[in-house]
């Protein structure tokens, strides 16, 4: 099966990093998550309803709608913030790339492990600088609030082209497509990954795992 | 062609589509309305939620939309259009975007109505709740109250985007395909904001012009709904009843927020330029962007001194300074910031309360300025505590409060101070030189408001009352009157000012 891929790339201050990150993943998990299905008798289901939330952004001059769920946003939380500790602590030129992967989980009999097959994968590219003076900060703010909402318009174009999307589950299939660990919301099934650029422009960790597949191919 | 589609399906994307026009209004008024906006995930579903999504539906929000549909559905030819305009406090209002939900003739005629359609049309709702917090409007949105208010209108028919100004940007927030045709929701938005800095100046609107509602609370959560609610029905300019309607309807609307009191008034209208100007710089390069952070500079600049009248008249006073011979000695110097000063004649002219006279002096020469200063003694002057007066100001004999110069062409030692060359009987104007002022701990830096400016708007600050002695209640003889007893009472008191003095040191 094909995957749909899509890069955005931005440019930030390193204090910035965070926001423009949730900002861009609550935007991709709005459109990629539903309401609770509550399967009824007969095959059918009903589908509960999802609030959204605006949050406006410290160091960015920019608003965006997130889904309004405490464990979603927890869980986004938590992985932007060790995107962020692992960009500052990398002691690189600070270009790091963070992934968000939709896949399917295709149940494979034992004893090979379910496959993950991914159906659509956002990379956004994150290019951090440093910024000399209180001015420039400002002015810092103001644009990387205008290149986010450009980045917000393009997720937007990507996800109206409305291409493929996994099929809607029966009961005993719903695990495969959507997570269903959250009480209030159902994402499509997601993993956020992230890598860090080294300074030689290569990614550490790609190359770990490269090396390792490799091995376990022969 | 609908015989392709069941009745059932036709229904039911009929009434996809109405409720989905009514939500978009929803959603794009709601963004505009300058609050953040917060609803609830609910697991377990209920009826009232279209699409899955949880958006409030305030009722003349939806009584307006269903107005202007009048039971018909966007169509080919037939679109829904909401308009979100700005309003000034006096009265300028301007279109800032058109949201336009269109119908064309393209059909997808095996794609399901009753769920790939109805999912679509959800994910396009979440599109344009995203994207209506990405255009330029939103940001003026959460900064309405005191010095502008956003309004809609909504209207059905053919799309009217000539109130955008010229280079308005478009996006499309998406389309979904169905089988009578495909639904398009974009937005046209204004990108040249230039127009609302430049007509501010001019109108000199006055202050008291504005209803002020010192107290009532600012618009917040509560109230907002039912004052964007209002209709901002107005049509176009040729309809008189219209206008009309929208004068009601908008003093409505002003009268509900808290405007702020004059002084503020003028604060907060400099502080919407600077919005206007990102907004402008936002989406696009304005058309002449220096064209319009001039205006906006020159306005802050004029507007502030309006304020202080009496600073306002001591800078118009020193600016042009007196034409009367007679007084371009020492009456120039001593009478600058009081006008009335110069009608009594140079004896009478100088200062009769001294301490003012010594705060117009010092205040006149800036600080760090390269200049002798000025050459008065506080010790010439009979003031208690006189030396405790700042010393080095000059010797007696060119104390014009002592030794009046006679006649016009002896300049006063304060003029010649101030004279850049010290030339004799010069004309007025060259009496006051514009000094390139440098303050300390200040750099030439980009903003518009820097340490020089300010010291320079706010040297002549209004007189305090307490000070401000009318001339025809005293002379300088009462003074003079008047000293023996004050000598008397000091001397009375000789003990406690000793004690005072020891406990200083």
């Amino acid at each position: 099966m094909n995957c749909r891929s899509e890069v955005l790339e931005v440019t930030v201050e390193s204090r910035q990093v965070e926001e423009a990150m949730l900002a861009l993943l609550h935007t991709i998990l709005l459109h990629r998550s539903t309401g609770k299905f509550h399967y009824k008798k007969e095959g059918t289901y009903s589908i509960g309803t999802v609030g959204t939330l605006d949050f406006d952004c410290d160091y960015i001059d920019f608003t965006f709608a997130r889904v309004s769920s405490e464990e979603l946003d927890r869980v986004i939380r938590k992985a932007v913030s060790e995107f962020k500790d692992a960009l500052s602590n990398s002691g690189s030129d600070g270009m790091g790339q963070i992934s968000l992967e939709f896949y399917q989980k295709k149940k494979s009999r034992w004893p090979f492990s379910d496959e993950c097959i991914p159906w659509e994968v956002w990379s956004i590219k994150v290019n951090v600088v440093n910024l000399a003076n209180e001015q420039e900060r400002q002015i810092c703010r103001e644009k990387v609030g205008e290149k986010l909402g450009e980045k917000v318009i393009n997720v937007v174009e990507v996800i109206n082209r409305h291409e493929y999307l996994p099929k809607m589950p029966t009961q005993s299939e719903v695990d495969n497509v959507f997570d269903t660990s959250l009480k209030d919301v159902q994402p499509y099934l997601y993993k956020i990954t992230y890598q860090i650029t080294d300074s030689l422009g290569t990614s550490v960790s790609t190359t770990m795992r490269r090396l390792i597949k490799d091995t376990l191919a022969l | 062609m609908d015989r392709d589609l069941s009745p059932q399906d036709k229904k039911d994307l009929d009434k996809f589509i109405k409720f989905f026009a009514l939500k978009t209004v929803q959603v794009i008024v709601q963004a505009r309305l300058g609050e953040k906006i917060c609803t609830r995930s609910s697991s377990s579903p209920t009826g009232s939620d279209w699409f899955n999504l949880a958006i409030k539906d305030i009722p003349e929000v939806t009584h307006e939309a269903k107005k202007a549909l009048a039971g018909q559905l966007p169509g080919i030819g037939r679109s829904m259009c909401v308009e979100i305009s700005l309003k000034t406090s006096e009265g300028d209002s301007m279109e800032l975007e058109t949201w336009c939900l269109e119908m064309n003739e393209k059909c997808d005629k095996d794609i399901k109505v009753s769920y790939t359609v109805y999912n679509r049309l959800s994910v396009l709702l979440k599109s344009l709740l995203a994207i209506t917090r990405v255009t330029p409007a939103y940001k003026l949105s959460r900064k309405q109250g005191h010095d502008y208010v956003i309004l809609y209108r909504i209207y059905f028919g053919e799309v009217q985007l000539s109130g955008l100004g010229e280079g308005f940007q478009t996006v499309r927030v998406g389309v979904v395909s169905t089988p009578v045709g495909t639904v398009t929701l974009s937005c046209a938005y204004r990108t040249n904001l230039a127009f609302m800095s430049n007509r501010q100046f001019e109108r000199s609107a006055p202050i008291m012009g504005i209803i002020v509602d010192h107290f009532v609370d600012p618009p917040c959560s509560g109230q907002r709904p039912a004052t964007m609610g209002h209709p901002c029905n107005y049509r176009a300019p040729d309809e008189e009843d219209g206008f009309a309607g929208v004068q009601d309807s908008q003093e409505v609307c002003t009268t509900s927020f808290s405007t702020s009191p004059p002084s503020q008034l003028y604060a907060s209208r400099l502080s919407y330029q600077p919005a206007a100007l990102a907004g402008a710089d936002l989406c696009h390069p304005a058309a002449n962007p220096n064209q319009v952070l001039h205006a906006g500079k020159e306005g802050g600049v004029l507007l502030v001194p309006a304020y202080p009248p009496h600073g306002a008249d001591a800078h118009l006073t020193v600016e042009h300074a007196p034409n009367t011979p007679g007084s371009s000695g020492d009456g120039d110097g001593l009478s600058q910031s009081e006008d009335g000063r110069r009608d009594d004649g140079r004896r009478s002219a100088s200062p009769t309360d001294p301490v003012e006279a010594l705060n117009a002096f010092t205040r006149k020469v800036g600080a760090f300025v390269n200049r002798p200063v000025t050459q008065i003694t506080a010790a010439s002057l009979d003031l208690p505590f006189a030396a405790f007066a700042p010393r080095g100001l000059g010797s007696e004999e060119n104390d014009p409060m002592v030794q009046p110069p006679d006649s016009p062409p002896c300049p006063s030692p304060l003029q010649a101070s101030l004279h850049s060359q010290g030339s004799e009987g010069s004309g007025p104007q060259d009496d006051f030189v514009m000094i390139d002022f440098r303050p300390a701990f200040s750099k030439d830096d980009l903003l518009p408001m820097d340490l020089g400016t300010f010291y320079r708007e706010f040297q002549n600050p209004p007189q305090l009352a307490s000070l401000s002695l009318h001339i025809s209640s005293q002379s300088m003889a009462d003074d003079l009157d008047s000293l023996p007893e004050k000598l008397a009472v000091y001397e009375k008191n000789i003990d406690e000012f000793d004690a005072f003095v020891d406990m200083l040191q």
